[in-house]
């Protein structure tokens, strides 16, 4: 794995906003375009199901596979560039001391619980509840549709040269953060993972804080 | 597309290279993909016709089955915990499900240009335009462009996450059959994989077969490749009941 940390200049003193995401919460907000966002994990090992959005027109939207192919690489750390749908820089990850960011293990939902899981877990809390009600909060039209392959800061889903998917146990810990500028007005929708049932955060979903400072 | 034909309850026809199509195929057919010259990648999406926003979920489909991509005895999952096709068939072994489908600029930075002017119907399509072009048939558009796979391409990644296409992985004649699960709107394009490094603009066709073949068995092996796929076949089975 790539282990080349990148700490931060930021102070969180100086940041213009701060908030906790408490666990199995989402987030939505407009970032502007040379503001940089911060999400800290707190505890240690938190999934953070992560989408972006042109904030001037969502349908433009953060793509999980153009990310990939650009880089050439699957996992997400400092210096890479998250590509839209149409193939332009919607943020560029400039600080990362957790090393390795998932974006091909998706989000939980109640109906991919049943399968993964039992079909009885279907009343747990999901990552698709979060996200649907935050959509329908904000009120812009938005939707299922909107809902594509997200990233998942701070989560570790290793695939193995022969091609097998596996998830395993985190590789953040308290205190460790990602740090994104964006390159254009986006909007951020976060759930704070609420699951479970999966080892990659020991069962034990934990907050979140995210932050914002102005253009440097 | 030429040469369509309709006999005994199967239908066939070619695609050519780097166009696009799409279709239903109803619960209980089987349509078979075969690369007709060796080298070809069919991009494909797929929706529940009867619901188009449940749709193929890339994540859901290799988080339940603990794999990075497709081969026989794997599923494609909805994002509503069901399945829409089954693999039952594969002469290829691996297909591509994380590398997306090529733009417009990226094909013209590649391939140079090539309009619709001056080629006429040669001219240089690319995978993303060719699927919003087949779901605008159907009042889908650009909010549906989701994770797609690639049939017929491999590639793989070392430990580090770095990526790796494997040229000629698909030879002529080589197939792959997706039994479908529910009654499934697929759109397909068969411009060249996004990573295929070769340097000239040499998408290839696929000949599209669909027979009725009816459902999955209780002893069938797609079903029973692993517990998440029988729960995914009940959760399916519960909308027919």
């Amino acid at each position: 794995m790539n282990s080349q940390l990148t700490e931060s200049i930021l102070s969180p003193e100086a940041a213009v906003f701060s908030e906790v995401v408490p666990a199995g919460e989402p987030f939505m907000k407009e970032i502007e375009r040379g503001q940089v966002l911060r999400i800290l994990d707190l505890e240690g090992n938190q999934a953070v199901d992560t989408l972006f959005y042109s904030a001037a027109n969502a349908e433009e939207r953060y793509s999980a596979t153009d990310t990939i192919r650009a880089q050439g690489r699957l996992y997400l750390t400092t210096g890479t560039r998250l590509l839209s749908s149409e193939g332009n820089t919607m943020l560029t990850i400039v600080a990362d001391t957790c090393g390795r960011h998932d974006t091909l293990g998706g989000a939980c939902s109640a109906e991919s619980n049943t399968v993964r899981y039992d079909l009885d877990k279907r009343h747990m809390h999901s990552c698709r509840d979060s996200f649907l009600l935050a959509l329908a909060e904000w009120d812009h039209g938005m939707s299922k549709r909107d809902l594509s392959s997200n990233i998942n800061f701070f989560m570790n889903v290793p695939v193995t040269p022969e091609g097998e998917l596996t998830f395993a146990d985190g590789v953040s810990a308290p205190g460790r953060y990602v740090e994104m500028r964006a390159e254009m007005d986006v909007l951020v929708l976060i759930s704070n993972c609420p699951q479970l049932n999966n080892p990659c955060n020991a069962y034990n979903p934990t907050p979140v804080q995210v932050l914002i400072w102005d253009e440097q | 597309m030429s040469d369509s034909s309709v006999q005994q309850g199967t239908w066939d026809e070619t695609v050519p290279a780097g166009a696009h199509w799409s279709g239903v195929l109803r619960r209980g057919t089987t349509l078979r993909l075969t690369d007709l010259e060796g080298g070809a990648n069919v991009s494909v999406l797929l929706f529940n016709y009867e619901d188009r926003t449940e749709r193929y979920n890339m994540a859901d489909t290799l988080k339940g089955q603990h794999t990075a991509y497709l081969t026989k005895g794997h599923v494609c999952y909805s994002d509503m915990g069901r399945v829409l096709c089954s693999i039952t068939a594969d002469t290829v072994g691996w297909h591509d499900t994380v590398c997306g489908v090529s733009n417009a600029a990226m094909v013209r930075e590649k391939y140079g240009e090539a309009s619709y002017q001056q080629f006429r119907n040669d001219y240089h399509r690319n995978g993303y335009d060719s699927l919003v072009n087949e779901l605008g048939k159907y009042g889908l558009g650009k909010r549906d462009v989701v994770a797609n796979i690639n049939f017929f391409s491999k590639v793989t990644a070392d430990e580090a996450g770095t990526m790796v296409f494997h040229p000629g992985h698909s030879r002529s004649g080589a197939f792959v059959e997706l039994r479908f699960e529910m009654d499934t709107l697929l759109a397909l394009s068969t411009c060249q994989h996004p990573l295929d490094p070769q340097p000239g603009y040499r998408p290839r066709p696929v000949r599209l077969t669909a027979r009725r073949t009816g459902t999955a068995s209780l002893e069938d092996e797609c079903r029973n490749a692993c517990p998440e796929n029988q729960r995914a076949f009940i959760n399916t089975e519960r909308l027919f009941i």
